[in-house]
């Protein structure tokens, strides 16, 4: 038994059972007795002054039992961001109030300045509808140079459109400046990452509920971390004390980001079940999804390359405006700085790198973090216009990358844009996705495409990101307004099976799968008998929640640390079921055994033996078998990977069909293959979309007219290539104890420069002079494009 | 929603009779009233439905050859009972949306809707389709009049559409990837009297027919037949998804795909 389904096996999802036959158990499906419905009323302009709000004619609408505005939430606090960004000058950002439902102004389509609660969803929506709000509407500021530059404002209190103007490292500036003055060749590229809207298959949902008894509250809600969701309402928000206040996401269908942060329409249920006395739910439509959901990147840059001729890299400098929407959302700030502009020196030994950027409001949704968060824009960013100098200096763009990656016996390295790699092994990433690819029968297949009347290209790329945020006390020295470390507790139950109560709350990751082939791997015990509890503070320690690729690398870590202490402790009750010593014992295949005797007891009889604890050494050992650790990383981790791409470009239409995907990564140790090929071909996806067809766009009103299925393209089975992975043989992580680099993002971050890449290729194999075209690569832009080549 | 009550009439005369009330609506498919609904962008008191009309159900083959389609049959009916008789409109229903679209949304609801991206009224205006509501048959050249806007009365109902079968024909949709409607749809039909060539998708004033490719194609039908032609891009939609210019350019590249696999 052992060794099946523990560290490495492909083990199936458990989770998938109740996923696939409906069984899953979601916000939106819990209903309570008495329970109310709130529905909000939103901004239908970007801009605009609310002069006033006439709530009489509602509130005598059947069936309402309350009515909330700004001004119902004008003492209580704002929805704070979670990290601090000082500017170039010394000066912190501005932090403008993000109030519980807008107050004075609204500041983008879908801002919700009123909240109806009523018996009935349908009431609710009928009341709202009667809500007369006098809204004086105002330009948008839609466009973030336009922002910059005029004098109107978002936030008129801070007298800025801009959050902050950050440099990294601003000590490093000249030095880059004067290596790209005298550079012999310089690249530059104007780039924008596309605004992508998250679209997770379940829209977001609250109930709160109040317990007069107690005065205390529930909050069960659509979240990837309900720790943080209760820290903010209680200290930053309504003041609720944390031991008054249950947050519970039970199953959650997908976040990507999204489902990180804190929102109001969490905090006004929780007042509206006290105001009420019953509990309130609220559940989004898809449109109130797309409307305020957080956006993700959004990002207008000009990166500069400076090589020699030979193509060897002497400086990356970067000049970036980022979206940060209407309000900063919790991790808005954190996203393009430090997940981002860390980033700026990819894989490469590239000894000057300089990074300016620019966060800016504007009239539109919160743009915060998003599958891969920064890490994406950097890595777009820096393989693009490495392919754009490749061309220019005539050399092969597999060549290029390895003629300035970081070679293995250099590692730990330290690179020019501050982060300290542990880990990883680019060229035998490299080496492996050209077997995979075959490279020497590609002009083959080119001239097929070519007998076809379609031009083929084949894209590449490198990638490196930095997960599993992260030490505290580096972030803390960077900014952090929380720390980053994650807290599990391993109860063995007296009849040997086991809770694992942990900080990562998994909605789709396959927690409940994995963490358990790790603690029955250390235990020698069936994966089976382990359970994990996620998502619930009542009953877990701590936790800070699933982003960043951090569940495994650093919750699953403290699961490690927990065992550990696990073992430790049977292992003095063994020794004292066994009259041994413990340093005499050992523990293998869930057995205590006595060095060179055949005496032995199993981990079961111990479990047993210390909630039974009949002649047990009271003194000494206390009865009950039950670890808590908290794990603090020492760094982030280092995934990497080269990944490949073919497609094909009708010249008549222009439009682009992905033939062929190659993804290499190095995840350190893999736990669970199968999952993680899951986790790089979703990833793939969601970076084939965003390349491709992800196309969310505010007219100058501030209208999103990419707001449903009808405009808004995801990527469908159709869409896709088969997608080949390789994660075997990763470099494994230096500093935690199981040796793994987070796979949840890799595959979002590494795919789009590679189709960029591969699309520009082709466009080129087949005569036509075009560079660089802005995603996504739909088939009107990249017809434009060869047509005004 | 709004809540509303709902007929379900079993004969023509039954929903006329429904219709006839205030702010009663016809409920087809519903592919496109329910999502309407839903918004709370219709108010309608009642919904009369007319998929339970056996007299609207169903294809069968006219007297003077053509395939006649009753009113309220779904499009993967269509799809599957006119692959031998008439494989051009098959392909054509066969590609609309997905199979649960296919298997709700119907012939009589999509020209009523007379969306310029729709399928149906290429096929309808490609073929010279006559429309048949419980009051007159109306020619598909008089039946369409721009976007959104037909021939059709208030609460007049189409219970037929009678399409003529050519000896060729092809409909070539150049998908909006989002909705999957046509970005540009051409269909094109060859009939011993000449070929006639439907555009859906591309124009501000909804179907059209390309005439001088039709004159083009009549006496050369053949791809190359196009090759001095060009289509102005005045009146063409323009939107996210393409420009104007984009989209006279894929009706030209449409029509020469739909001649091809025509011919
Ligand atoms: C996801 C999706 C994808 C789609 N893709 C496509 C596509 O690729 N191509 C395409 O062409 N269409 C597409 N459609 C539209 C679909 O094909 C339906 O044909 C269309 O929605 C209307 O038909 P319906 O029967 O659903 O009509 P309904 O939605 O029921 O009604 C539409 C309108 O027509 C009126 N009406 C209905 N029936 C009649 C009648 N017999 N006489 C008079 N008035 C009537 C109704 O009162 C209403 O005003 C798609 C729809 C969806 C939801």
């Amino acid at each position: 038994m052992p060794k099946d389904g523990g560290i490495g096996a492909s083990t199936t999802r458990r989770e998938d059972v109740r996923f696939l036959t409906g069984k899953g158990k979601y916000t939106a499906d819990i209903n309570t007795f008495g329970q109310a419905a709130a529905t909000f009323v939103r901004s239908t302009v970007a801009n605009g002054v609310i002069k006033s709000i006439d709530t009489s004619a509602a509130a005598e609408m059947p069936g309402v039992l309350a009515i909330f505005t700004g001004e119902d939430f004008v003492d209580v606090g704002g929805n704070p961001a979670g990290w601090l960004i000082n500017s170039r000058d010394g000066e912190p950002m501005k932090e403008p109030k993000r109030p519980v439902l807008a107050h004075g102004k609204v500041r983008h389509v879908g801002d919700a300045y009123a909240a109806v609660i009523a018996e009935t969803e349908q009431q609710a929506r009928d009341a709202a509808e009667e809500i007369i709000a006098d809204i004086e509407e105002l330009p948008a500021i839609i466009d973030m140079a336009a922002a910059l530059a005029g004098d109107a404002y978002v936030h008129d209190e801070i007298g800025t459109n801009q959050c902050f103007d950050w440099g990294w490292i601003e000590d490093n500036r000249a030095a880059t400046d004067e290596a790209i003055k005298n550079a012999p060749h310089v690249t530059t590229l104007e780039l924008i990452n596309n605004r992508l809207v998250p679209n997770a298959m379940e829209p977001r949902a609250s109930i709160g509920t109040y317990d007069a008894a107690g005065d205390s509250y529930l909050l069960q809600t659509t979240s990837q971390n309900p720790h943080l969701t209760r820290l903010l309402i209680s200290a930053f928000v309504m003041g609720i004390p944390e031991n008054k206040l249950t947050v519970i996401a039970p199953d959650v269908g997908g976040g990507f980001g999204s489902k990180i942060y804190h929102y109001g329409e969490e905090a006004l249920v929780l007042a509206a079940a006290k105001k009420v006395g019953r509990p309130v739910k609220w559940v989004a439509d898809r449109t109130e999804s797309f409307l305020t959901d957080a956006h993700g990147r959004d990002h207008v840059t000009k990166i500069e390359l400076a090589c020699e001729k030979d193509g060897t890299f002497i400086a990356f400098r970067t000049e970036t405006l980022a979206n940060v929407g209407a309000y900063l959302s919790n991790f808005s700030t954190a996203t393009p700085t430090f997940l981002h502009g860390t980033l700026m020196a990819g894989n490469y030994t590239v000894p000057n790198v300089y990074v300016n950027l620019k966060a800016v409001f504007t009239n539109t949704a919160p743009v915060d973090a998003y599958r891969g968060a920064g890490r994406p824009e950097a890595t777009y960013s820096i393989e693009r216009v490495i392919d754009m100098a490749a061309r220019e200096l005539n050399i092969d763009p597999v060549e290029i990358r390895r003629k300035n990656f970081i070679k293995p016996d250099q590692f730990p390295f330290g690179t020019a844009a501050g982060l300290e790699y542990d880990s990883g092994n680019y060229d035998a990433l490299m080496d492996k996705m050209e077997a995979i690819v075959d490279r020497k029968a590609f002009e083959e297949r080119r001239k097929q495409s070519e007998a076809n009347g379609k031009m083929r290209g084949l894209g590449i790329n490198a990638y490196v990101e930095a997960c599993g945020i992260a030490p505290s006390n580096l972030v803390g020295v960077l900014g952090s307004r929380v720390g980053l470390y994650d807290a599990a507790t391993v109860r063995v139950n007296a009849t040997g099976n086991l809770s694992v109560m942990v900080g990562a709350h998994s909605h789709g990751q396959g927690h409940e799968t994995v963490f358990p082939q790790i603690v029955g791997e250390m235990l020698g015990i069936d994966p089976q008998s382990v359970d994990i509890v996620h998502g619930d503070t009542s009953k877990i320690p701590f936790g800070m929640g699933t982003y960043g690729s951090r569940s495994l690398a650093v919750c699953g870590s403290a699961v490690v640390r927990a065992t550990e202490k696990i073992i430790a402790k049977a292992k003095k009750i063994a020794a004292h079921m066994l009259e041994a010593s413990a340093d005499d014992l050992e523990f293998t295949d869930g057995q205590f055994t006595v060095k060179g005797t055949d005496k032995s007891v199993s981990f079961g009889e111990v479990a047993l033996k210390a909630y039974i604890p009949h002649e047990f050494p009271i003194e000494d050992i206390e009865p009950g078998l039950e670890e808590t650790a908290f794990y603090d990383p020492a760094n982030f981790t280092y995934p990497s990977g080269a990944y490949a791409c073919e497609v094909e470009v009708d010249p008549e239409t222009g439009k682009v069909t992905i033939e062929r995907f190659t993804a290499c990564d190095d995840f350190g140790n893999v736990m669970n293959p199968m999952i993680v090929s899951g986790q790089v071909q979703g990833g793939v996806v969601q970076g084939i979309g965003q390349a491709l067809l992800e196309n969310t766009t505010y007219d100058e009103n501030g209208q999103l007219l990419s707001a449903s299925y009808m405009d808004y393209v995801m990527p469908r089975a159709d869409d896709l290539p088969f997608i080949a992975v390789d994660h075997s043989d990763g470099t494994p992580c230096t500093h935690n104890p199981l040796g793994a680099k987070g796979c949840g993002e890799g595959g979002a971050i590494g795919s789009p420069p590679t189709v960029v890449n591969a699309v520009i290729d082709a466009l080129q194999s087949g005569g036509k002079n075009v560079t660089h075209i802005d995603m996504p690569l739909t088939p009107a832009r990249v017809w434009a494009a060869m047509n005004n080549a | 929603m709004y809540a509303f009550e709902i007929e379900r009439p079993s004969t023509i005369a039954d929903a006329i009779k429904a219709l006839s009330e205030e702010d009663a609506q016809a409920l087809g498919g519903g592919q496109t009233l329910i999502p309407t609904l839903k918004q709370r962008l219709a108010m309608p008191a009642t919904l009369v439905s007319l998929t339970g009309i056996g007299e609207m159900q169903g294809v069968c083959i006219g007297d003077n050859g053509e395939v006649c389609v009753g009113g309220a049959t779904n499009h993967a009916t269509v799809a599957a009972e006119t692959a031998a008789s008439y494989p051009g409109l098959s392909g054509l229903a066969g590609n609309i949306g997905d199979p649960a679209v296919r298997n709700r949304g119907t012939v009589g609801g999509s020209l009523a809707n007379n969306d310029p991206s729709a399928c149906y009224p290429a096929a309808a205006l490609g073929s010279g389709a006559t429309i048949i509501t419980n009051t007159r048959q109306i020619a598909a050249d008089d039946y369409f009049q721009g976007m959104f806007e037909t021939a059709l009365e208030e609460g007049e109902v189409i219970t037929e559409v009678r399409f003529p079968v050519p000896e060729k024909s092809h409909y070539e949709k150049f998908v909006q990837p989002a909705s999957r409607f046509a970005l540009v749809g051409v269909f094109v039909a060859k009939y011993a009297d000449g070929v006639r060539v439907a555009v859906t998708g591309a124009s501000e004033n909804g179907v059209y027919r390309w005439s001088e490719a039709e004159t083009a194609l009549s006496s050369d039908f053949s791809k190359d037949a196009l090759d001095g032609l060009t289509v102005p891009a005045d009146g063409m939609i323009a939107d996210l998804h393409g420009s104007s210019d984009y989209r006279a350019h894929l009706v030209k590249v449409m029509t020469g795909r739909a001649v091809t696999a025509a011919a």
